[in-house]
């Protein structure tokens, strides 16, 4: 039996195996469904681990705590103890190696993220005391009269 | 046709049945699932309180240091928006660079059309609400995958495998709460996995952990004990876009109808 047909069937074949040949070799072994099913968990297992160990760079204030017991404990009888102290000094990552120093924000622009006044009755945010930035010695950094550590303490 | 062709044929046809039939039987799902069952202790969740979010945009910050999320970039694994809704009626939101900065404006930020001015008396309700990924339970970004590169762990997180990710973007314009985006650097999908790589060390997000006011909290819901899962179980909170099937999992305290 002799036809036109078989030739390009045999290419298609081959094809069809050099495929699977390649992708048995490409795709990852531990690449399969996870505990999601099919439909939501076909992935290669090792990628959870790549996201689990991810760099942790934000340590939390009681890592601060033991060093910076001064500053630590004067935040925490003050109003401003509900701010982590990562939030304004950036984040610890590996200090005191690395980074040596942390980028430490000290602008008029990080207090008013409180601190303007936006009168909205439906959120907390009317319920901070704020001060308009255009009257209220404009040009000048906050932190050169009040303590943000204990802003309560009275003016520098 | 005589009996050694009718047997023949026969033979042919029954084994051209059976194989695709038990071909099918090795990989079928849904016997696969029932087997495996739901064996999962840790489920995350999320919650928000409207009501505390005061949009300092602190989360935002934290969000974009941690996860390495160029900070200049305009683009953000969560972001904070601002709804504002006068007495006429008119609904004026914004989210200026995803609140990285907070909201330190009165002003209204109209993209390419510059700033509205709204008067602090025609106010009738303001509020700022914290959005991130749903993490849904049916997440129709995963489904679109064509390469397997976004996936869903077992305890509920939707990851991207940035090795296998080819760029094609199905996930971003699957998604209907428009959380990925093209991470700047690597080139792929990108989206806010609620640090898994904090929870899983048994620490918070990093949002919430910068968060002031508590107004974001994450929780396991299937741990009764969890004060998440108690706020979740006998408060009123609310889902985004559940009509969409897509079973969310961020909760909202004092969800307003003006949110999409």
């Amino acid at each position: 039996m002799k036809s036109h047909v078989y030739r390009p069937l045999w290419v298609v074949i081959g094809l069809v195996c050099i495929i699977l040949v390649a992708r048995y070799f490409y795709v990852p072994k531990d690449f399969g469904v996870g505990e999601r099913g099919y439909m939501y968990g076909w992935h290669e297992k090792s990628n959870e681990l790549f996201w689990k160990d991810y760099k942790v760079k934000y340590k939390g204030s009681q890592y601060c705590k033991d060093c910076h017991s001064d500053n630590y404990n004067k935040l925490m009888q003050s109003p401003h103890v509900i701010i982590p102290c990562e939030d304004c000094h950036s984040p610890a990552i590996d200090h005191p190696m690395d980074p040596q120093k942390l980028q430490i924000q000290k602008g008029r622009e990080l207090c008013l993220r409180c601190h303007y006044p936006l009168p909205y009755p439906t959120s907390g945010r009317a319920n901070i005391p704020s001060i308009d930035p255009d009257t209220h010695n404009p040009g000048t950094e906050c932190v050169m009269c009040h303590n943000p550590h204990n802003p309560l303490e009275g003016l520098k | 046709m005589n009996r050694r062709d009718f047997l023949k044929n026969t033979a042919r046809v029954i084994g051209g049945l059976t194989l695709p039939l038990t071909a099918f039987k090795i990989i079928n799902p849904g016997e696969l699932l029932a087997s495996t069952g739901d064996k999962t202790k840790v489920r995350w969740v999320f919650l928000v309180d409207t009501y505390k979010c005061v949009g300092c945009g602190m989360c935002v910050r934290a969000c974009k240091l941690e996860n390495d999320i160029p900070y200049d970039a305009k683009v953000t694994r969560t972001w904070v928006e601002r709804y504002v809704i006068t007495k006429d009626g008119k609904t004026h939101a914004d989210s200026p660079m995803g609140a990285r900065d907070g909201f330190t404006t009165s002003k209204i930020d109209l993209g390419i059309d510059g700033y509205e001015n709204v008067k602090k008396e025609d106010i009738d309700k303001g509020f700022f609400v914290p959005k991130l990924c749903n993490q849904c339970e049916n997440p129709p970004c995963v489904q679109v995958c064509p390469v397997g590169a976004t996936y869903q762990t077992e305890d509920g997180i939707v990851l991207v495998d940035r090795s296998w990710c080819i760029g094609c973007g199905y996930c971003i314009m699957g998604c209907p709460y428009g959380v990925r985006f093209f991470h700047p650097v690597y080139h792929t999908a990108e989206k806010c996995t609620f640090c898994y790589h904090r929870i899983t060390k048994g620490m918070k997000t990093a949002c919430v952990d910068a968060c002031p006011f508590g107004a974001r909290q994450i929780g396991n819901i299937k741990d009764p004990n969890d004060p998440v899962t108690k706020i979740i179980m006998t408060e009123r909170v609310g889902i985004l876009k559940e009509e969409y099937g897509t079973k969310p999992q961020v909760y909202y305290v004092g969800l307003d109808r003006e949110v999409k």
